[in-house]
């Protein structure tokens, strides 16, 4: 076993009356994964804001290649070797994928910049992650979550760190760049880097991890290496309890149809002609590639995106135009692009679950000035918001339980459809148990929620029934049991509507 | 609960207090320099009030559109516009009930311009708003006909030159009666903020626009009203300014979206949106009228008063900055 590269010690921080770290021991080995994990505000990102000097800490030590260290910010924290991969996405949308990835490291001669040579490197790094395709000019606005991601990673690789940090990358990385990524992840390890690698996926940690850490309420409650624990271990350490239900089942029956989209076609193409029928009382999942237009189809339900042609119906009728006619309609959404779209990360818990519905909180256009706070206050409850009460700024809260404030508000508008973008991304287990709960709960009273996700397995665990999504186009529609993993992604990745047999014979046919 | 609460009261006190601090530096300085203090005496107070009126109300204007994420630049001469306005339909006969409803309404109609055009063509404020600021000074100078327009003496009524004449006779409680309106503006403006619904949604729009859209806030008819509220504020601005000129004249207002902005922001608006607040905002006003009055009592110059000025805009801000840093 290799002496740690990294250690910290006693690392200590507060924030006002929150403990976000309580004298934190970890330490990272060179050439080894090291799976740093813990529920939603357990204090992983403010532990790694202290390693990449984005944080000061109020008390520890930390000692890196035996001297010690001790960055005073986040650049050299950057020159001593640590490289950060935040969870919230920390790149300019503006500019290119270029300049994003030169952002402080311009090749120049005598003050002009120098294109080619950074082309060259910029073009060298995506290469490594797969990405070499891309067209380093496009501005980095104008790329998917996912593939904005992979900027944020190429730009760790090209500072060559010898310490690189994973805040959950994967969370918005589809499958085959996930496998990308841990490709990388390995050259960088086989290179003698220490990686730390922040995750709530237990499966994707047992994949990519040596070692691992444990934070609970800002202590570390326990560390060693994997193959020595069990999941059931793992999970109970993190939440201090046993987890009894991963998906609970809350029992409920659909009927009829309640959303009713029909040849629905976005001005830009995507989606292509989808058609779809989600009744009350149902889960429905949309599975399928990022790019596919999962997130464009459920935009255009919403009335977020401009439509071509096609018509969405709730309830037989048309709904009010745009995302204010559809709020009125009953129609609710979380965005996946929490910090950009979903929240006011300035404003407070009680402002944002509120402000979709304001009219039981006002009378002729008076705000009853205590109820948002009341409202919140129970929403806060009943979604397990771990805050310090309603009027704690948004931004202040760890990135899970920035999603379930964003979560809430469709409680709050009491919608009767809710249209979910990736609402599981970034949340630990518990709070993923609970929003499984919660989604059911909602089609037991007769609600329609349409759950896009890029983490099939909980599709197929808690829909009814599951799209899948290729190309634009909503390919095939389907009972949750009737679906595989296998038969999935193959009509995913635009093999046409693959069947259970078809994939059975395929296999047979390959291994004979 | 207690150390949020506490450190909200730091956030909003940290203006007043640097107007304490700068109030005190000006007392002791002028009192070293001649004895006596002239600065801090019921006189000098009243005279500041005086001088800051128009900016005062325009700054409540302001405070809403900053706090909406927009900026006007036009503020200036919309507020000189909204005075030749005044002064032209006294001088044609109107009565001054007219007339003042006249200015307070095209200021309100140029706001809603600005909102107009910013909501409908998607062009960011400043730009909208730096073109619509020539616009408003060439409207002012065919209203004015390229003069100043003075209405005779008995086309003004008295009370509207009181409005903010520190003559013993016209004081209401102490101060010029514009101060008292200035504090019901400011209440009602507190209130729109604070506890209506459009208050909500303005600061959502300040916020964070795709949130506010998301959540079925109609964001362009809500900033045509941000801005529409802000002129009408404009508008009242100028029937301040007309008072104490007892004119119009179409450049009376040229650079004074400057100081109406740094007041806002010195109490804590902030140009990125969603920040900013009607108490913050007066005691940025009251600052701005202190380095005027302060400076002018010490004899500083016009051009040392305006470097003064910039380095509390620029101390302002990174205070303000630094606060948000330390965070928690
Ligand atoms: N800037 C801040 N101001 C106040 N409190 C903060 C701030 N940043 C973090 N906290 C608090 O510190 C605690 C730890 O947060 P942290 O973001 O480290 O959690 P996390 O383990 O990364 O959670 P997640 O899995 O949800 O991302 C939380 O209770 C959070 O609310
Ligand atoms: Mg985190």
């Amino acid at each position: 076993m290799p002496a740690p590269l990294l250690t910290m010690h006693g690392v200590s921080k507060r924030y006002g009356p929150t403990v976000a770290l309580d004298g934190v021991d970890v330490a990272a080995k060179p050439g080894r994964v090291l799976a740093l994990i813990g529920e939603n505000g357990a204090g992983k990102s403010t532990l790694m804001k202290v390693l990449a000097g984005a944080v000061r800490p109020d008390a520890g030590t930390m000692t890196f290649a035996d001297s010690p260290y001790a960055p005073n910010g986040p650049t050299a924290a950057r020159a001593a070797g640590v490289a950060m991969i935040y969870q919230e996405l920390n790149l300019a949308p503006d500019l290119s994928v270029e300049d994003n990835l030169m952002l402080g490291r311009e090749r120049s001669t005598f003050g002009l910049l120098s294109r080619t040579e950074q082309r060259r490197r910029c073009r060298a790094a995506l290469e490594k992650l797969g990405h070499g395709s891309l067209d380093v000019r496009t501005p980095v606005g104008r790329l998917p979550v996912g593939t904005r991601q992979v900027v944020e990673i190429a730009r760790a690789v090209l500072d060559e760190a010898r310490v690189v940090v994973f805040d959950e990358p994967t969370s918005s990385l589809p499958r085959k760049e996930a496998e990308a990524l841990f490709a990388v992840i390995r050259t960088l390890t086989a290179e003698g880097a220490a990686v730390i690698y922040i995750s709530h996926f237990l499966e994707e940690v047992r994949a990519i991890c040596d070692d691992y850490a444990v934070l609970r309420d800002g202590r570390a409650v326990g560390s060693g290496e994997l193959k020595d624990v069990t999941e059931p271990q793992l999970v109970s350490l993190m939440v201090g309890r046993e987890v009894d239900e991963l998906f609970p089942q809350v029992p409920h029956t659909p009927g009829e149809p309640l959303l009713t989209i029909d040849a629905l076609t976005g001005a830009d193409g995507t989606p292509r002609g989808a058609s779809l029928e989600v009744r009350r009382g149902e889960i429905l999942g949309v599975s399928g590639l990022i790019g596919a237009g999962r997130t464009e189809l459920v935009r255009a339900i919403y009335g977020l995106d401009a439509v071509r042609s096609g018509t969405v119906r709730v309830n037989a009728s048309p709904p009010g135009a745009g995302p204010r006619g559809r709020v009125r309609s009953g129609i609710g959404f979380v965005s996946e692009d929490r910090a950009g779209e979903g929240l006011m990360l300035n404003r407070t818990i009680a402002e944002n679950a509120t402000l979709g519905r304001l009219s039981p909180l006002s009378r002729g256009g008076f705000l009853n000035p205590a109820a948002p706070n009341a409202a919140a206050e129970g929403l806060i409850r009943r979604l397990g918001v771990k805050a310090r009460g309603p009027r704690q700024t948004v931004g202040e809260l760890s990135g899970g339980n920035q999603q379930k404030v964003a979560v809430s508000r469709v409680l709050h508008q009491q919608n009767d459809v809710w249209l979910l973008d990736e609402p599981t991304r970034g949340i630990d287990v518990g709070a993923k148990s609970d929003l499984y709960r919660l989604m059911g709960e909602a089609a037991a009273e007769g609600k329609a929620v349409l759950f896009v996700s890029s983490y099939l397995p909980e599709l197929l665990a808690v829909c009814d029934r599951v799209a899948v999504m290729s190309r634009g186009e909503l390919v095939a529609v389907r009972d949750a049991d009737q679906w595989t993993a296998e038969t999935a992604m193959a009509t995913a990745i635009g093999a046409g509507d693959v069947s259970p047999e078809q994939t059975a014979q395929k296999t047979a046919g390959e291994t004979s | 609960m207690k150390w949020a609460s506490f450190r909200s009261a730091l956030t909003t006190a940290g203006p007043a207090l640097a107007l304490i601090g700068i109030i005190a530096g000006f007392a002791f300085f002028d009192w070293q320099q001649d004895g006596e203090s002239t600065f801090l005496t019921v006189r000098n107070l009243r005279v500041m009030v005086q001088d800051v009126l128009p900016v005062a109300v325009a700054a409540l204007g302001m405070t809403v559109i900053i706090a909406a994420g927009g900026i006007d630049l036009s503020a200036g001469t919309m507020l000189a516009l909204c005075a030749v306005v005044l002064a032209a339909s006294l001088k044609a006969g109107c009565s001054a009930g007219t007339a003042m409803l006249l200015a307070v309404a095209c200021g309100a109609a140029c706001g809603a311009l600005n909102g107009v055009l910013i909501a409908s063509l998607g062009v960011v404020p400043f730009v909208v708003t730096l073109g619509t600021l020539g616009a408003f000074e060439g409207a002012a100078k065919i209203v004015a006909e390229e003069t100043t327009v003075r209405p005779g003496r008995d086309a003004i009524p008295s009370w509207l030159g009181r409005l903010t004449s520190i003559q013993n006779d016209s004081l209401v409680l102490g101060l010029p009666g514009g101060a008292w309106v200035l504090l019901g503006l400011a209440i009602a403006v507190a209130v729109v903020l604070r506890l209506t619904v459009f208050g909500r949604h303005l600061f959502a729009i300040g916020s964070n626009e795709k949130t506010a859209r998301l959540c079925g806030v109609s964001v362009g008819r809500t900033k045509v009203l941000v801005y529409a509220l802000g002129g009408l504020l404009t508008g009242a601005a100028g029937v301040m300014q007309f008072s104490q000129l007892n004119a119009g004249s179409p450049t009376s207002g040229l650079g004074m979206e400057l100081q109406v902005i740094a007041a806002v922001v010195i109490g804590g608006g902030s140009l990125s949106g969603g920040r900013g607040g009607v108490f913050g905002t007066l005691t940025g006003v009251a600052i701005v009228a202190a380095i005027e009055s302060g400076g002018f009592q010490l004899g500083w110059s016009n051009p040392v008063q305006q470097i003064a000025l910039g380095a509390i805009i620029v101390a302002a801000v990174a205070a303000d900055r630094a606060r948000a840093r330390s965070g928690g």
